[in-house]
């Protein structure tokens, strides 16, 4: 069934002060998001939820804590493997990539 | 049962209904708050001194509706969202009750809404009288709906329209 | 290397009012957090605080976190040090940390560590989709960043807690299909469950989850009901359609620092797990290591504040700098949590201090 991801627009309690809006790819896609959010939550907003696969089994993986404290949200960013994207604020061009397994510290290690 | 289902039954809630009497004088606070918890804001908010400062945070309110008026300030200052004002001497086959909403989008004066009973079940529409949602109010506005009589008793949610709430659970 | 007289690991309710409070006491303070902002667990909090006018009861958690980031900013003996994470406290009174992604050292007199809890897991089937989010990070998607977590959110957890985010997914529109509680009871306060209860959620007692599924995320979830000994009834399953299964399963607190220092750890389950043996000053076993908050033990965000000022105090008088009005406060926060823990609702929690202050220490150090 799918879920309906969406920003919420209309809120009782809270103003949503969103930053300006900036493009990024995942997985080769352009995609936008919001200045001062993380990319988690960009990802979330543009329905994605399948952030990497487990290292033994490739099970899909999203995120749980949203705190940087769980490991389940990693992802390569701009090349980089290992990223806690829930923690990690979004920046203009970013390249974001699903991390299969444990990430590639690349030749230079 | 309160404590297994989240939905009082009426000998829970008996203790929190003025006597008869006073319900037939006009508005008045219905404070459905039956556990000890640290907690006080409706005395503290209250204009009137209806409510008793507290000695011990987690006793529970000490109403005197004798000295209330129904103006629902503690309605909007109760964190648990758990009073309610009911006016039963509104007209003879109406009642007025004052509900706290913290949802979008707000009702406004005129519209018709659904209202429901402690346990989400749909009872019957209401007319939405006016909203009361000044700045003091911090965002919990207060909205007095009119409904039939036999309902005054039982309405304790409204929906504006179709909400974000499935039918098929 | 800097020095301080008092550094607070943890910008938290607890942390921001142990900076204050010994900020205000006249100590030199740094105050350091692993975010890029201070607040904590209280920037996602809507809703209104209980406790008493001390505490702010009555106003939201959001505005009160405001209130104590500005009443940081203007003293000018308080440094704060954000996106700094903790490595290392040393016997030295060193700590080393990551600030900015450089390596950095500090020195103090007395450390505060005000790390909060996180949220523990569930084992059953599934449980490693996407889709599968504990109850801080659906509060964080939908109340910092203002993105829908789904469409029908299954809530596992009647405390507090999972009251009060469903009653958050509700306001941000999204469906609460159901809240399981495995216990015969509801575990939270009772005017949170009846808030949900009239909105329509219904709250299933004695009910658990056995499977989230799915291709590559949540769809669906299979419950069951459980017996009086806990076990499930045969025959009780069924499946419903869901693409978020929310844990509010209870909160661990987050006392890797404080192991490492080697403070004297004892497990006491009414708190959480394991947490400091401390004295009634918040002290720990190392008498330069205060705690403060639900690393203390898991409890609520008034009682973290008043424990955060009183550690601030205590650490501060440890420093000379007791005045009668310090001493005042000392006594105001002693009587402002004896009164939010004397009723009921604290019966736990008290057992749970009674053990961790007590004499005899029966855990592992």
């Amino acid at each position: 069934m799918g879920g309906k991801v969406v920003r919420i627009k209309e809120h009782p309690i809270l103003k949503f002060d969103r930053g300006k809006e900036l493009a990024f790819f995942f997985n080769g896609r352009e995609l936008l998001g919001h200045e001062g959010e993380t990319i988690a939550a960009a990802l979330h907003a543009a329905g994605v939820r399948e952030l990497s696969t487990s290292a033994v089994l490739h099970r899909p993986r999203g995120f749980f804590c949203a705190i940087g404290t769980c490991s389940s949200c990693l992802m390569v960013v701009n090349g980089m493997p290992n990223v806690r994207v829930c923690v990690e604020r979004l920046a203009a061009g970013m390249i974001v990539e699903t991390q299969q397994g444990r990430g590639d510290l690349g030749a230079s290690v | 049962m309160l404590k297994k289902t989240g939905v009082p039954s009426s000998e829970e809630l008996a203790p929190a209904y003025p006597p008869e009497e006073r319900m037939k004088q006009g508005a008045v606070a219905i404070i459905e708050c039956f556990q000890n918890i640290p907690c006080n804001p409706c005395a503290t908010s209250c204009p009137r001194g209806a409510i008793q400062a507290f000695d011990d945070i987690n006793d529970l309110p000490k109403f005197d509706p004798a000295l209330c008026n129904g103006c629902a300030i503690c309605v909007a200052n109760c964190p648990g969202l758990a009073i309610f004002v009911v006016d039963e001497a509104y007209s003879e086959a109406e009642s007025l009750v004052k509900l706290p909403h913290e949802f979008v989008p707000l009702p406004k004066a005129g519209d018709e809404v659904v209202v429901y009973n402690r346990a989400g079940e749909e009872i019957g529409q209401g007319k939405v009288l006016r909203v009361q949602n000044p700045a003091s109010f911090d965002r919990t506005a207060v909205v007095h709906l009119v409904v039939p009589r036999a309902y005054a008793r039982d309405v304790r949610f409204l929906s504006v329209g179709v909400g974000a709430r499935d039918e098929n659970h | 290397m800097h020095r301080y007289d008092i550094c607070v690991i943890g910008g938290g309710p607890a942390g921001l009012s142990a900076a204050k409070a010994a900020g205000n006491a006249g100590a030199k303070v740094l105050l350091i957090d692993e975010n890029d902002r201070l607040g904590g667990q209280l920037i996602k909090q809507t809703h209104m605080f209980f406790g008493s006018e001390k505490q702010q009861a009555g106003t939201r958690g959001i505005d009160i976190s405001s209130q104590l980031v500005d009443a940081i900013g203007t003293m000018p003996n308080v440094e704060v040090y954000l996106e700094c994470a903790a490595l290392g406290l040393y016997d030295d009174k060193v700590l080393t940390m990551l600030h900015k992604k450089r390596y950095e050292k500090i020195a103090a007199t007395k450390f505060i560590v005000a790390t909060g809890a996180s949220e523990r897991m569930l084992a059953f089937v599934g449980n490693d989709l996407p889709g599968v989010y504990g109850a801080g990070a659906v509060q964080t998607l939908m109340n910092v960043y203002g993105v829908s977590p789904g469409a029908r959110v299954l809530m596992i957890g009647a405390g507090n807690i999972g009251l009060i985010v469903s009653y958050q997914l509700l306001q941000a529109g999204v469906n609460v299909v159901a809240i399981l509680e495995a216990s015969p009871h509801i575990g939270g306060y009772l005017v949170h469950a009846a808030k949900v209860r009239r909105a329509g959620v219904p709250i299933l007692t004695s009910h658990t989850i056995k499977e989230a599924y799915g291709a590559r995320a949540v769809e669906g979830a299979t419950i069951c009901e459980l017996d009086e000994k806990w076990q499930v009834r045969p025959g009780s399953e069924r499946k419903i359609a869901v693409d978020v299964v929310c844990l509010a399963v209870g909160l661990s607190p987050l006392t890797d620092l404080l192991w490492q220092a080697d403070c004297r750890m004892i497990h006491v389950t009414e708190l959480g797990g394991h947490v400091a043996w401390r004295d009634a000053n918040l002290c720990t076993s190392q008498g330069h290591i205060y705690i403060a908050g639900d690393v203390a033990g898991v409890e609520e965000a008034s009682s973290a504040m008043v424990e955060g000022e009183l550690a601030g105090l205590a650490a501060a008088k440890e420093l000379g700098l007791a005045t009668p009005a310090l001493e005042l406060g000392l006594s105001e926060a002693r009587e402002q949590l004896r009164a939010l823990r004397s009723g009921p609702v604290g019966d736990k929690i008290r057992t749970g201090l009674a053990l961790a202050q007590s004499g005899e220490v029966f855990g592992i150090a």
